[in-house]
């Protein structure tokens, strides 16, 4: 039911990723020994942010990004409550201080730096409510996270992380055959690219970097964007694939291990 | 008298030694062994506890079922698990997220060393803290092909039913002639 813990120990990048992969909705609380924040979101895409005490509304968002002078933003302020921001957002668009394309992309800037924020908490307790929705009276927004998450890996600097998710390059990687990702609206850099052009269930990493002339660290931290944007996962590699071997029962038969089998289910069931 | 095995890994705390406990004719026995490699001996000696629990069959077959904690370095210990190997359940405690990615590199370990059927276990599901097992599918990224089973370790139904899984799985694969 509860999705809670530590993000030292399941990092955001884990929960952007089982977020996105689950569409889920609802609002994940971020909290450090400073700070609380907490993301909200819809079938998978964050709509919503909070950081701190620091003002989120429409308006603070368009002076900062200088949508908005001076004083325009004293003279909103000074209206006080009196709109909401989704009000204010078409009072403003319709008086044409602002675009509509401005506004969004503002937000979208915002909640983009925000949820950059929060990638450099290395401590901090999270929880997930699935019962709390975005806020209504708020402009809600659509970000996939695929390019967060892969923006986010970029950024890691605990090198181990990588080690752990990827502990060998022996593995190769492969499209996810519904991928929860359209590729071509990701935004990857070159060296990023050219990995995706040599995913194959029959590449290790190990070929893949040695191909591209990448270390260890690099073809990890790659491999793992892509991995948690959900656009591939990890495969054993094609050729070197053991079929199962089936069971150590030296000198029996098929026959002769499937009665073994058989004889240990029937006794298990009677416990 | 013939032996055939079953191994019960995951992180400590998983819940393996109840597991083992639960269905075991014998009381769980915990074998200490100390591990004296060369390059270990700056350190202090480090023991692992193996649990190891025993399910008569009949007159001439025994289950032994062994506890054992998933770290990359007690690689040794293969040689007494693998040989009668019948497969293998990945014990994950279903509360703590902080254990996943370790018990995806046990499960990723284990499957390197012995391609057998295995299960793994979404354990403490009695717990209200518990993931749903759709959210753990995602975190320990098991693909749909991997059997991931809810499991309360301490309830005897419900040990019986991941020990069945696993065994129907072991016999599908047989009867699939991998041999
Ligand atoms: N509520 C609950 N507690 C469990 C369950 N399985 C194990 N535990 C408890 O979890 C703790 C760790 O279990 P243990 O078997 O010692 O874990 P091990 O380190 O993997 O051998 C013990 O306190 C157990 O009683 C379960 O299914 N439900
Ligand atoms: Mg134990």
């Amino acid at each position: 039911m509860a999705l809670k813990g530590n993000l030292r120990d399941f990092s955001l990048s884990q929960l952007l990723n089982l977020i996105h992969l689950a569409k889920k909705s609802g609002t994940l609380f971020l909290e450090d020994s400073r700070v609380k924040a907490w993301l909200s979101f819809r079938e998978g895409k964050l709509a919503y942010g909070k950081y701190g005490d620091e003002d989120n509304s429409l308006a603070a968002i368009l002076y900062n990004a200088r949508k908005l002078n001076a004083n325009q933003f004293r003279a909103l302020k000074e209206r006080g409550n009196s709109m909401n921001d989704k009000e204010l957002g078409l009072l403003l668009v319709n008086a044409g201080y602002v675009s509509q394309q401005e506004v969004l992309a503002s937000l979208q800037e915002y909640l983009t730096t925000l949820v950059h924020r929060l990638y450099s908490w290395v401590e901090g307790t999270f929880y997930f409510d699935s019962e709390k929705m975005p806020p209504q009276d708020r402009i809600n927004l659509r970000i996939g996270l695929d390019n967060l998450i892969i923006e986010g890996t970029r950024r890691l600097k605990e090198v181990e992380q990588l080690q752990d998710e990827i502990p060998s390059l022996d593995i190769a990687l492969k499209f996810r055959e519904q991928p929860d990702t359209d590729v071509r609206n990701l935004r990857l850099s070159k060296e990023e690219w050219r990995v995706v052009s040599f995913i194959n269930p029959k590449n290790s990493l190990k070929q893949i970097a040695q191909a591209l002339k990448m270390n260890d660290i690099e073809i990890r931290r790659v491999a793992y964007g892509l991995v948690q944007a959900g656009v591939v996962e990890m495969v054993r590699p094609e050729m070197t694939t053991p079929r199962p071997i089936i069971p150590g029962i030296p000198n029996a038969t098929r026959q002769e291990q499937v009665s073994l089998v058989k004889r240990i289910i029937q006794r298990i069931r009677s416990l | 008298m013939q032996t055939v095995k079953m191994v019960v890994t995951g992180p400590f705390n998983a819940g393996k030694t109840a597991f083992i406990k639960t269905v075991s004719e014998i009381d769980v026995v915990s074998t200490e062994r100390k591990i004296t490699k060369e390059s270990e001996k700056v350190k202090d000696t480090t023991t692992v506890a193996m649990d190891f629990g025993r399910i008569t069959i009949d007159n001439d077959l025994v289950l032994y079922l062994f506890g054992t904690p998933g770290q990359r370095r007690f690689d040794f210990m293969w040689e007494i698990l693998s040989e009668g190997m019948l497969g293998f359940i990945v014990m994950v405690d279903s509360c703590r997220p902080e254990t996943f990615r370790e018990a995806r590199s046990i499960l990723e370990t284990f499957r390197a060393y012995a391609p057998t059927p295995y299960i793994v276990a979404a354990n403490k599901q009695d717990r209200k803290e518990a993931w749903d097992l759709e959210d753990m599918r995602i975190a320990l990224r098991l693909d749909s092909t991997v059997k991931l089973l809810p499991c309360v370790a301490t309830d005897k139904e419900s040990v019986k039913n991941i020990l069945l899984e696993l065994l129907y799985q072991i016999l599908q694969e047989m009867e699939n002639g991998a041999a």
